[in-house]
């Protein structure tokens, strides 16, 4: 249940909530009522086992910096949060009894919070191996939900030489997943996930890195604030100079939003305060698997990208086009498959925009 | 003689093992261990130098922002650049919001448990309706069945000593907590773009000149902050301490202190920061400088190999494993001493060593809460589980109020003619750095060598290598260790006494076993062997 006269917010936040919930699950705005509905019928609260692997537990701070609904909100009306080393008040046998009973109860929804170093030894609690527990907890859920791009993809704990040869969370059961990568992830995914999952009784479309489409379909690239420089030329060089207040392109300084698929540019952080570019920082495409190692120098641009002024090259689509697949050349070389994966898509996508354009 | 082993340690940043043995109901020694291995040193080998800031903000997703602050620090030490004064106040203003953030949680969300009795709250007789709001949500929440993270905790444990009318009212706080503590790292997000892992501070000083509306927010919510801070953590740690007055004589631990300092002033002298450096040694000391050439990590009864003690600038990381053994080696933490001796690190540690260099806010807010307690002038209280709850509430007080003054100073610059926020700087072949600075919980070091334009070696040494550290070369316990000896157990299958000097510390794991490199780190659940 999710009783709103408990709520501390009134009738009008609440629909604004259901409003940008329901905007993040790309539903029209005529189902908010019909989505406010669906929360207030929701009877039992779901469980949430949330697990804590090879990790910096950033994913569970951002997860805690959820403005609407609020963590008190969620913790106390919206989910029941029945294992989170974090937060939870038992500690010991206590803490591992708990686990024991939601495992035979089974049907809850199974978060993870960081890689499973496959490395034998190299990650274990309670002296089991980290992989074991994985399994076991991951058998019996009604859905397991990796968060962050430790969990989805190896991340930091991941990151070249991978000392304890950490893996994702679906590579190393070989199960299917709902991967919501980010670096830290952002509340919002989890929460627009979850809800869809509630309200629809299934998980939203995933592309073929198990990433709901909704989240992670779009590129920053193409949503940025800073596009229109970008397609005209304008980039800084260098923090802090003359065109500091321009807000031009961060593309020289390093921005990897060309190549990362989320919608940080429109969902932003931290309640919609602000987002990485927003703050003049280049995009580190945190949400990329390998982020690190493919993306690295961060500082550095990204190779083999035609810069728009460039003679040549004419138009806002061409140029946006010959990037996309000059991009995907060069990835072919070192990059990981996956960003070629998103490109091809990117291209089809944009091929036929194109193509209904020239119709017209 | 019986053992008890607490596995998971929760409500604490990731994986801690501790072992205690118990003699006649008191703890006779204990032993604590970290275990995952996740590598962040060996990953930073071969970068470029100016990515590590990003990377070491990952060793601790809970204080994220000291990490990149020390890193910053190492590298503009290496890349011989100074940031220009916007910067350093920025910096200061963000590692302000960090500490709060890190202070309220702490107090509220991962501390406050072991000392308020969730259940028993719901035999009070509020009579404001705030409280009976309170009360009705929280009975609604347990009648429901799913008591999510209340569950299965030590609630009826004689050791909860409140009346449940102040169970009821620390809860209250627990739950307004939530809101603020989300609200504490807003200002971080205003400028840094998100919370955690912000972005806008990189090594030669800022990406962007603050907006005066971005400013306005900061101010605002700082204001907010510092009204939470004064109005209802300060008075709750007064309504606390009157119940739990003996923990003002349990889990002293070593007696030795050690900060690096943090907030620089306009000299950016480490013994000038508005929380200075220093140390005070047991029984004695003045809050004297401390020196990093001082500091050398010991491995005797750690997994690793050891060519004896070596300072972080030449250290190395080289994992031995063998089984674990507390007569051996048992934990993949270093042991840090300063002058050979182990160190207490964090708020109490900051709080002390500022008290005895005179440091006039400190020393006024000290001897206000002493005399509030009935305790004027006894300053040897503070070195217990209460004092480094009173050090954290202290130090939040001083710094909300501090930030306000950062802030003006911040306006004060961007007044000028020619507003500077980044210097730039040529990458090294070669070079070295260090950067020292404050996490929440303690003194953190960052070491960076760079070799050929890449980083050849980077070492952390961490607030909880310090306080968690194992025991050393010459075989004495570190902090937590010591803390615990001679602590009561009442009721050895809930030993909530070992989790409250377990908490005092705050210890964050990922930070402190960001190096080793286990082949078996096994974690137990508490059991009596």
């Amino acid at each position: 249940m999710w009783p709103i006269q408990l709520k501390k917010y009134n009738r009008r936040e609440f629909l604004a909530y259901c409003g940008k919930m329901a905007a993040l699950l790309g539903l029209s705005p005529l189902s908010i009522p019909q989505l406010g509905r669906a929360l207030e019928e929701i009877m039992k609260k779901p469980s949430v086992v949330w697990l804590n692997f090879s990790a910096c537990t950033g994913c569970t701070e951002s997860f805690i910096k959820s403005e609407c609904p609020s963590v008190s909100e969620i913790v106390l009306n919206m989910i029941s949060l029945d294992f989170n080393e974090t937060i939870m008040a038992a500690a010991g046998e206590n803490a591992e009894n708990l686990l024991e009973s939601l495992l035979k109860q089974g049907e809850y929804y199974c978060i993870i919070e960081g890689a499973i170093p496959l490395k034998h030894g190299y990650g274990r609690i309670g002296g089991r191996e980290m992989m074991e527990i994985a399994q076991r907890v991951a058998a019996r859920a009604a859905r397991v939900i990796a968060v962050g791009t430790c969990a989805c993809f190896g991340g930091t704990s991941g990151a070249r030489p991978n000392p304890s040869e950490a893996k994702g969370v679906a590579e190393a059961l070989g199960i299917e997943v709902v991967n919501l990568p980010g670096c830290p992830v952002n509340p919002d995914w989890v929460l627009a996930t979850l809800l869809n999952v509630l309200m629809f009784g299934k998980c939203p479309e995933l592309d073929h890195l198990g990433r709901p489409r909704i989240i992670y379909g779009l590129k920053i690239h193409d949503n940025c604030e800073r596009r229109a420089h970008f397609d005209a030329g304008r980039f800084l060089d260098v923090f802090g100079s003359e065109a500091a207040g321009k807000n031009y392109c961060l593309y020289k300084l390093g921005c990897k939003g060309s190549a990362t698929y989320s919608n940080c540019p429109l969902v932003k952080w931290n309640g919609g305060t602000n987002w990485c570019v927003q703050s003049r920082s280049p995009c580190i495409g945190c949400v990329e698997p390998s982020f690190w190692d493919n993306f690295a120098p961060l500082y550095e641009r990204l190779p083999g990208v035609r810069v728009p002024g460039v003679p040549g090259i004419k138009g806002v689509e061409a140029t946006a086009d010959r990037i996309g697949a000059t991009l995907a050349a060069a990835t072919a070389a070192g990059i990981g498959a996956h960003i070629i994966g998103t490109f091809l898509r990117e291209k089809k996508v944009r091929k036929k925009e194109i193509e209904s354009r020239k119709e017209e | 003689m019986p053992k008890l082993v607490i596995d998971p340690v929760t409500r604490i940043e990731g994986h801690l093992r501790v072992e205690v043995e118990i003699e006649n109901g008191k703890v006779k020694d204990a032993w604590s261990a970290g275990t995952l291995f996740r590598g962040i040193e060996l990953i930073l080998q071969g970068r470029d130098p100016r990515d590590a800031w990003h990377i070491t903000q990952r060793i601790c997703g809970v204080c994220p922002v000291p990490h990149g602050l020390a890193s910053v620090l190492a590298l503009e030490d290496a890349f011989k650049v100074q940031p220009p004064e916007p910067a350093r106040i920025v910096r200061n203003l963000i590692e302000g919001t960090q500490m709060l953030h890190s202070h309220i949680l702490w107090f509220y969300h991962l501390n406050g448990l072991d000392y308020v009795d969730i259940i028993s709250s719901l035999q009070a007789r509020p009579k404001e309706e705030s409280l009976i709001n309170v009360k009705n949500k929280i009975s609604t929440f347990i009648n429901r069945g799913q008591l999510g993270p209340f569950a299965n905790a030590y609630w009826g444990h004689p050791a909860y000593r409140l009346p449940p009318d102040l169970d009821l009212l620390l809860l209250a706080h627990y739950l307004q907590a939530l809101e603020v503590q989300l609200k504490a790292t807003k200002p971080t997000a205003v400028l840094g773009g998100k919370w955690p892992m912000h972005m806008n501070t990189p090594p030669g000083g800022l990406t962007k000149v603050p907006t005066i509306q971005q400013i306005k927010s900061f101010l605002y919510i700082v204001k907010e902050l510092q009204d939470f801070v004064n109005t209802v953590m300060y008075q709750d740690l007064l309504t606390l301490a009157p119940f739990y007055l003996d923990w003002a004589n349990k889990g002293r631990g070593v007696g030795n202190y050690l900060a690096w300092g943090v907030f620089e002033d306009r000299s950016r002298e480490p013994k000038k920061r508005f929380l200075p450096r220093g140390v005070v040694f047991d029984g004695k000391g003045q809050g004297e400088d401390a020196f990093p050439a001082e500091v050398k990590e010991h491995v005797c009864h750690s997994f690793y190999e050891s060519k004896g003690p070596l300072n972080p600038q030449r250290g190395e990381t080289k994992p031995r494993f063998i089984e674990y053994s507390t007569q051996e080696s048992y934990s993949w933490l270093k042991a840090p001493r300063y002058k050979d001796m182990p160190m207490e690190v964090g708020p109490l540690a900051r709080v002390l060593v500022a008290y005895l260099s005179g440091h006039e806010l400190i020393g006024k807010e000290v001897d206000s809460l002493l005399k509030q307690l009935g305790q004027e002038g006894n300053l040897e209280i503070l070195k217990s589980v209460l004092g480094r709850i009173a050090a954290r509430v202290i130090e939040s007080r001083v710094i909300a109020a501090k930030m306000e003054e950062w802030l003006l100073e911040l306006i004060e610059e961007l007044k000028k003619e020619k507003v500077e926020v980044y210097q730039e700087y040529e990458l090294p072949k070669e070079s070295e750095g260090l950067g020292l600075w404050e996490a929440p919980r303690g003194a953190l070091g960052h070491w960076v060598q760079i070799k050929n334009g890449r980083i050849a070696n980077y070492q952390c040494v961490v607030p909880t290598t310090w306080n968690a550290s194992p025991r050393d070369d010459y075989n004495r316990r570190g902090p937590l260790e010591e803390a615990l000896v001679g602590i009561s157990v009442e009721d050895p299958k809930r030993p909530i006494e070992i989790l409250r000097v377990i908490h005092s510390f705050d210890p964050c794991l990922a930070c402190a076993v960001h190096v080793i490199d286990p082949t078996t780190n096994e974690i137990y659940k508490i059991r009596v062997i």
